[in-house]
């Protein structure tokens, strides 16, 4: 089944990333503000019960895909 | 005196490590390939290297951290054996959960290489016990993620049991934000473990070491590892 994890930055921890974008769209006259950003991670994984499907993937996340310390991860299996 | 430079794809300051610690201090100093099992045998210091293990996919140190030659540095640290990670080092000892935190992308977003003032939070360890509590030593800098970071709970903790090693200082000593280079919380520039042995540091003492390149201020850290391990 395909999998969408998205992972974020924690409410709180600083990404300067996002305010560097905040700042460019600021340029182009965009009202915008709290700009955040993530990644997004596509993997295929075998099985058809969405349940155990998410059950490991939750785990890839705690196991490497995110580091809890800065980040907060949301799964979608489609 | 045996010291282990674990190698992963990617880095680049092994050779600045094997130089400081085989050249210039004299020591037995070996370069581990990262597919290695097992450490050389009588490893008295592993020394993880800087560098772009991995090209910092995922999150700096995140896939070397799983390396595995990891899992005997783990055995060594759980002995007691001492581990000393140097900026991409230090990322992978956090990923590696041999140390807590993580570093980010410096606040200014850029990287930053230049000279920095560190000052001695812990002298009591072996890889200060040469230096004095207070002191202050120069040495570079050179990353883009080292901006150190903790939940604010566990920052107190790291605070309370003294955890930080060293700290960015100007060059009399003073602390303030002004003198953090990179945003890290506290002005943290190098942490310890609860038992001492492992200490992870964004600055590079390996490239401070030898007069033929310039100046010599992370000898410090080399002369407490000597001084440690009865080779002074």
């Amino acid at each position: 089944m395909k999998v969408r994890v998205s992972v974020q930055l924690k409410p709180g921890i600083l990404d300067p990333q996002g305010k560097a974008v905040e700042q460019g769209l600021h340029g182009f006259g965009f009202e915008v503000e709290h700009v955040r950003i993530g990644r997004l991670i596509e993997m295929d994984v075998p099985g058809t019960d969405p349940a155990d499907v998410k059950a490991r993937a939750l785990a890839m996340c705690e196991k490497l895909l995110v580091n809890p310390v800065m980040e907060k991860a949301s799964i979608e299996v489609l | 005196m045996r010291v282990a430079v674990p190698v992963f794809p990617g880095s680049n300051c092994d050779h600045d490590a094997l130089h400081a610690c085989g050249t210039v201090m004299g020591w037995d100093t070996i370069p581990v390939w990262h597919q290695e099992t097992h450490l050389p045998p009588n490893t008295d210091l592993v020394f993880v290297p800087g560098g772009f293990s991995y090209g910092d996919y995922l999150r700096c140190g995140a896939i070397a951290a799983l390396a595995p030659i990891m899992a005997d540095i783990k055995r060594h640290a759980d002995n007691g054996g001492l581990v000393l990670g140097v900026c991409n080092g230090f990322q992978i000892l956090c990923e590696a959960h041999l140390l807590p935190g993580a570093l980010l992308r410096n606040e200014s977003l850029r990287f930053i290489h230049r000279d920095v003032h560190l000052r001695v939070e812990r002298a009591d360890l072996p890889f200060t016990r040469a230096m004095a509590a207070g002191a202050v030593f120069q040495v570079p800098i050179a990353h883009a993620e080292g901006n150190f970071t903790l939940d604010p709970a566990e920052l107190i903790d790291l605070e309370a049991r003294g955890g930080v090693a060293f700290r960015y200082c100007s060059a009399a000593g003073g602390i303030g934000e002004d003198h953090v280079p990179n945003g890290a919380m506290n002005g943290i520039a190098g942490i310890v473990n609860a038992a001492g042995n492992v200490l992870g540091m964004m600055p590079h003492p390996e490239r401070a070491v030898d007069p033929v390149l310039g100046p010599t201020g992370g000898l410090g850290v080399f002369r407490s590892l000597a001084e440690a391990l009865g080779v002074a």
